[in-house]
């Protein structure tokens, strides 16, 4: 019996926030960027969730994994490097919320 | 440690603030890191399965912090196979011991010191 993959819920160019979410279990999502705000910059593919998986199950149904990219001074309050790095982080769909470009402006440290 | 923090993977360690710097030297593998890794894949192997990837990462990054930090990268990966198959009920602890009693044996027979 095949699963579809769950429908892909953002698109390239999507401000989104990743869910604050600090519950135990095998989450991808690293722990520093839980609750910031970024855009989604591309996609990689239907995975697999790894959080069911590794309680021994399939971990279907798929979802859309994506590049988020985020901008490093939003990130780390001391940090040095230039005003236009950027980091990407890969997130599976459920991780994310919709956010709005106002969010995004706003920045992760106000 | 608040509740919340004590969910924090030992693997997930990005933006903490760290003694010492990473090691990213590099190193030839040796015969036994090799004899891990090939274990590990007859695990995975689909004609088996006996425990896919993420149960394995799981099991390696919820070890406790002193072994985890005690332990090098391939250490780890014994210590967490063990976990999972004495888990599912593939082998006990007391064989496991027992193998390595015989192993042991055999190789101070042999001169080589374990």
């Amino acid at each position: 019996m095949s699963t579809d993959p769950l429908p892909q819920r953002f698109r390239v160019g999507d401000p989104v926030r990743v869910k604050p979410e600090f519950r135990p279990g095998h989450l991808r999502t690293p722990w520093y960027i839980r609750g910031k705000v970024g855009v989604v910059d591309g996609t990689i593919g239907n995975y697999w969730n790894p959080e069911t998986s590794a309680e021994g199950g399939d971990g279907k149904p798929d979802r859309m994994v994506y590049h988020v990219c985020f901008k490093q001074t939003d990130l780390w309050p001391d940090y040095h490097g230039k005003n236009s790095d950027e980091l990407i982080v890969d997130i599976q769909d459920h991780w994310l919320d919709a956010a709005s470009m106002e969010e995004v402006k706003a920045g992760n440290l106000s | 440690m608040s509740e919340e923090t004590s969910n924090r993977g030992q693997h997930d360690i990005g933006g903490l603030n760290v003694d010492s710097l990473i090691d990213k030297s590099e190193h030839r593998l040796s015969l036994s890191e090799r004899r891990v890794d090939a274990m590990m894949n007859l695990l995975f192997a689909p004609d088996r399965k006996i425990f896919n990837i993420d149960e394995m990462r799981n099991a390696i990054e919820s070890l406790p912090s002193d072994l985890y930090e005690k332990y090098n990268y391939y250490e780890r990966w014994t210590l967490a196979m063990e976990k999972l198959l004495i888990g599912k009920g593939i082998m006990t602890a007391e064989e496991i011991a027992a193998k390595v009693t015989e192993i042991r044996a055999r190789l101070r027979e042999a001169g080589i010191s374990a």
